[in-house]
């Protein structure tokens, strides 16, 4: 479904991620790992289409831009802004109707089945900016999957969350990839969840360290002393 | 209480002033929304300026003032919209660095043409009561052209406004809403400062919105709260100003700054009874 061969990206001439072999399949679970600035986010922009490729190039098979649901990271500005529930979960129905003033029952009905599937629906007519962190999350997920029936783009969907919250988080993610069969590929630097939920891991240190199937990672060196610090890291905070 | 409103609007320029002033209120209500929401709240100030110049050597060439300030402030608006996105510059000092030329360019030129200030006096300020026939018809139908664009792609605003970055992940132009945003705005600043003056034209963008969402919830009651403000802040504010003799645009900008303030005290007393009541009646979720 999501091909690279040899991709590179930069800003500004400076290569941030190069190297990039990997293929995803349809229904699959992928994460990608790496630390902060490893080029994570940057790969996603790359695979959503908003950044070319440097160098090598990314193919989307069978899939066009308007079929991706995409779950950024949330800006400061939108923490606080005047917006209904539905009104933002019935946003994602936007990209694949052409101009079309009005939504229609199906795109009402797609909407309200979204925020069902995610336990949400109790939340409709609540304000945006009044819910907390998590069923901010869960809106947005719910706005992602009105935007795609294939693939799923997660940037950091557990950033800033509580722990409970994040492993509902993950616990609904993996249910849509299970029932719905829509790919899912999601940047995380959580990386104990990533081994747990993942069907294969990407690690990425501004090139590619490791691709292929999530036992073979945990077995991998790079994946060894990847969990093994962030283990350290843990004990340490703890 | 009817005879004086009967009084006031059986003089011309008043009915003149009023139609102009409700149409281009809304307009810049509604798209107040959005730029305040998208921080860009200085574009709209920054073309003010930026019009005022384009007004001054209209005036000083004899040109008709508006052929030459529409088609410069919309070029300035695309052109502060590129800035804010992408600028190596910080947005808002570019967005000052060409305003304040603007402005100094346009002063340059109006006192070299005519020697006085009195039409400086007018473009800062504004001349609501001596607009013309012609304005009228103008103002309403470039009102018309913008009501109707920001009704048609109203569910794309709000993605774009909400959040660009999924907006144009999932196939959506963000890039050409974020271009009709800029041309609504910049006919909307032109027809107001007619009225309102460069000074004080982006208050009626700003203002609205702002005390709009002390109270309103969703993007759709802000949007409609909005327009509904800025009536009600230009009618008061127009009848003040005729009742108190005060410059009509510094009175209804006066109005719309009263309202604000109301606006938020009542928000902020909501949010603490909100509180309080909350604490006793519901187990926290």
């Amino acid at each position: 479904m999501v091909i690279c061969r040899n991709a590179s990206f930069a800003y500004d001439g400076g290569a941030v991620v190069s190297s990039l072999n990997f293929t995803v399949e349809s229904g699959d679970y992928l994460c990608i790992v790496g630390e902060n600035g490893s080029g994570k986010s940057t790969l996603v922009k790359g695979i959503l289409g908003l950044m070319s490729p440097f160098g090598g190039e990314v193919e989307l098979c069978g899939l066009s831009l308007c079929e991706i649901g995409y779950l950024p990271q949330q800006t400061a500005a939108q923490k606080d802004f005047p917006a209904g529930v539905f009104e933002v979960v019935l946003s994602g129905r936007l990209g694949g109707r052409g101009l079309k003033p009005l939504f229609s029952r199906a795109d009402k009905a797609e909407a309200e089945g979204n925020m069902r599937r995610l336990g949400i629906e109790h939340l409709k007519r609540r304000c945006y900016r009044e819910l907390s962190g998590g069923q901010q999350q869960l809106v947005l997920l719910a706005r992602a999957l009105c935007a795609t029936r294939k693939l799923l783009l997660l940037d950091e969907p557990a950033a800033g969350l509580d722990p409970v919250i994040t492993q509902e988080m993950y616990a609904h993610i993996e249910k849509v990839n299970r029932e719905t069969g829509i790919t899912v590929i999601m940047v995380s630097h959580d990386i104990r969840s990533a081994v747990k939920y993942a069907r294969h891991i990407l690690h990425l240190k501004n090139t590619q360290m490791f691709f292929g199937e999530t036992p073979d990672y945990v077995r991998s060196a790079v994946g060894a002393a990847f969990l093994g610090a962030s283990g350290d890291a843990e004990h340490g905070e703890g | 209480m009817l005879n004086f409103f009967t009084e006031i609007f059986s003089f011309p320029f008043m009915v003149r002033a009023l139609v102009v002033g409700v149409l281009v209120s809304v307009c810049a209500a509604l798209l107040g929304v959005s730029l305040v929401l998208k921080r860009y709240s200085m574009i709209g100030d920054g073309l003010s300026h930026v019009g005022f110049g384009a007004l001054a050597i209209a005036s000083a060439v004899n040109a008709a003032p508006l052929a030459v300030a529409i088609p410069v402030v919309v070029v300035a608006a695309f052109l502060l919209l590129r800035i804010s996105e992408n600028g190596k510059i910080k947005g808002d000092a570019a967005i000052a660095l060409i305003s304040t030329s603007a402005m100094a360019i346009g002063v340059v030129v109006v006192s070299q043409a005519s020697g006085t200030n009195t039409d400086i006096n007018n473009y800062l300020f504004g001349s609501i009561l001596s607009l013309k026939d012609g304005d009228v018809v103008l103002s309403a139908a470039l009102s018309a052209v913008v009501l109707t664009l920001f009704a048609l792609f109203y569910n794309q605003l709000f993605a774009v406004t909400f959040d660009e970055s999924f907006a144009r992940a999932t196939g959506l132009r963000a890039g050409a809403y974020n271009a009709l945003l800029a041309l609504l705005t910049a006919l909307t600043i032109v027809l107001g400062m007619r009225m309102m003056g460069a000074l004080l034209i982006s208050s009626l963008v700003i203002f609205p919105s702002l005390t709009a969402m002390r109270l309103c919830k969703r993007f759709l009651t802000v949007t409609i709260g909005a327009g509904v403000i800025a009536v009600s802040c230009f009618f008061t504010g127009l009848t003040v100003s005729f009742a108190a003799e005060t410059p009509t645009g510094a009175t209804v900008v006066l109005v719309n700054g009263a309202l604000f303030l109301v606006f938020s005290l009542i928000s902020l007393l909501k949010r603490r009874l909100g509180k309080t009541s909350e604490h006793f009646h519901k187990p926290s979720v």
